[in-house]
């Protein structure tokens, strides 16, 4: 298992800047800590063997990719998916600049 | 399929139960008096059920007691609200949960914690714990809640009612916000076993909008509600029963039942279930990763909470800092750390590894036996604030419940028996893929037979 020494604070930063959330200083402590400690009661699956198991991802039975018939279907009226929009424009969302 | 018998309440006896005892409860976070008594004149026989708050209503508030999605209203209706308004249910608004349901004690959510109807310095377990207190305190004879480790089945036991996860698939999860999707399933909370079986009749079956969802045949669960169990195989598992970390009050309840099973002629075969112990490690990979990936979508493009920026990846920064509350962080932290980079294998995929030997276990197991019994929790209901600080202990109060979901299995819980301070124990049942069937049968002759089901709390 991966060594739980590894979660540092440049780490808790790293991967809160890969979710997208801020942390302030106070936070990236209380948060270091408690993972180091989840982390270090989940590596107990260290003792496991499993170099002849396969992968579950999905629980139960076989799945196989479900298709659907490629039907016209009435959709949602525009102004309805909308209505929750933080802001919108004609029947667009409108967002802030993604470069720059 | 209505029976009246075993559902006396009406609407209107409802609202005046959750005007009375609800501000001390905070069971029931939303609801609309007016549409509720319209929809009752219109359906004068139409039983009054309460909806977990992360299962979409349409234009009715739907925010998983999260601030990012206070304002959100779906334009649509799950699939089961879709089924409960076919058959005539009377919606009676949005139950309180832990924030995304993240959490096995009600404390999370933004609206402030729900408190245990039997001693309200309590919690009523998670995350489903508005669901679980509206039917124990009487506020409405049923509710849905959902299960990704136990969020029905824990705070059905620690509030004194039935709570059923049904297996993997039985259940559409079209229009039930994501947490864990490999292990999320929508089920029935009610004052008694024949409610739970008439609830599933209801919202079970093949849905296309969910791909997940399975193309098998949903019997009449009523009609297994067989006040015999004789010849019935239960199984009881030795990891369920540890030295250390199980209640005494509890233990002593639970090896009663099987004692009160055995009377009435069931066989009781002990078995192992080895993997146990790595089963809330597994979870803990596995729903934070999962739900990491699942609530990248709240990011305040499209609906929910907008904080502005001058540009994109700040105006996400902002609204998720803003949005979620902190347990929400620890795991979207946890999750995404476990399947960065240098750490997939190590974690995410070793975790779905050990998840085959956690089925594997189960499958085993089901050769010798037809249903396995086991304590709901290890320990009845905690005080409110004991475990806020100490995210590793709440984690740990899943130990019971989170195997079945691992396993997708179906599972019950049902009261039996009660702390000498009065507070409500809870018998977990589980089952083989699909055959919730034998469950009820198990689950209503244990009912028939013992009182712990109509002992009410004092509120």
């Amino acid at each position: 298992m991966a060594n739980t020494k590894a979660i540092d604070k440049k780490t808790v930063e790293h991967v809160a800047r890969l979710a997208r959330v801020n942390l302030s200083a106070q936070e990236i402590g209380i948060y270091k800590k408690q993972l180091a400690d989840i982390l270090e009661y989940i590596n107990k699956l260290g003792k496991v063997d499993v170099k002849n198991t396969l992968p579950t991802s999905h629980p139960i039975g076989k799945m196989k990719n479900v298709f659907r018939k490629d039907n016209m279907k009435k959709s949602l009226p525009v102004e309805d998916v909308l209505r929750n929009a933080p802001n919108k424009k004609d029947s667009l969302f409108i967002v802030p600049k993604i470069i720059g | 399929m209505h029976s009246k018998k075993s559902i006396p309440n009406t609407a209107k006896s409802c609202l005046d139960r959750i005007s009375a005892i609800n501000e001390k409860l905070n069971a029931i976070i939303y609801i609309d008096t007016d549409k509720v008594l319209k929809n009752a004149q219109e359906k004068p026989s139409g039983i009054p059920i309460t909806i977990k708050d992360n299962i979409c209503v349409k234009d009715e508030p739907t925010t998983c007691a999260s601030r990012i999605l206070e304002n959100f209203k779906p334009p649509y209706d799950a699939t089961v609200i879709k089924k409960l308004k076919d058959a005539g249910f009377i919606l009676m608004g949005k139950a309180n949960m832990d924030e995304f349901a993240f959490g096995s004690s009600c404390e999370t959510s933004c609206y402030g914690p729900t408190r245990n109807p039997w001693d309200t310095t309590r919690i009523p377990g998670g995350s489903s714990g508005g669901s679980a207190c509206a039917v124990a305190g009487g506020e409405v004879p049923m509710a849905l809640g959902s299960d990704t480790g136990g969020s029905i089945r824990q705070p059905a036991a620690l509030s004194g009612i039935v709570g059923m996860k049904p297996t993997y698939g039985r259940v559409s999860r079209y229009g039930l916000i994501a947490f864990a999707s490999s292990l999320d399933q929508i089920g029935p909370l009610a004052g008694n076993v024949r409610d739970a079986a008439m609830l599933l009749n209801v919202i079970s079956g093949y849905d296309e909008l969910d791909s997940t969802s399975a193309d098998v045949a949903c019997p009449d669960f009523t009609q297994s509600l067989e006040n015999n169990v004789r010849k019935i195989k239960i199984g009881v598992p030795k990891e369920y029963f540890p030295e250390k970390g199980l209640d005494g009050e509890v233990k002593k309840a639970i090896l009663e039942s099987k004692d009160i099973l055995q009377g009435l002629g069931a066989e009781l075969i002990d078995i192992s279930l080895p993997h146990t112990e790595y089963a809330v490690s597994c979870y803990y990979i596995i729903a934070p990763a999962e739900a990491s990936s699942n609530l990248a979508r709240f990011d305040g493009d499209q609906y929910g909470l907008r904080k502005d920026a001058k540009n994109m990846i700040d105006m996400h920064l902002k609204t998720r800092t803003a949005g979620f509350g902190d347990e929400a962080k620890r795991r979207i932290l946890l999750g995404t750390y476990s399947l960065s980079s240098g750490y997939y294998e190590a974690y995410y995929l070793k975790a779905m590894k050990v998840r085959t030997k956690i089925k594997n276990d189960f499958l085993e197991a089901f050769k010798t036996c037809d249903v396995i019994l086991t304590p709901t929790t290890p320990a009845p209901a905690f005080k409110i604030g004991e475990k806020i600080n100490d995210p590793l202990g709440m984690y740990l109060s899943d130990i019971f419940t989170i195997p079945a979901n691992l396993a997708g299995i179906p599972g019950i819980s049902i009261p039996c028996g009660f702390t000498k301070g009065g507070l409500p124990i809870g018998l977990q049942l589980l089952g083989k893929p699909f055959d919730e069937e034998t469950l009820f049968r198990v689950a209503y002759a244990f009912e028939q037979n013992t009182e712990f089901h109509k002992r009410k709390p004092n509120i």
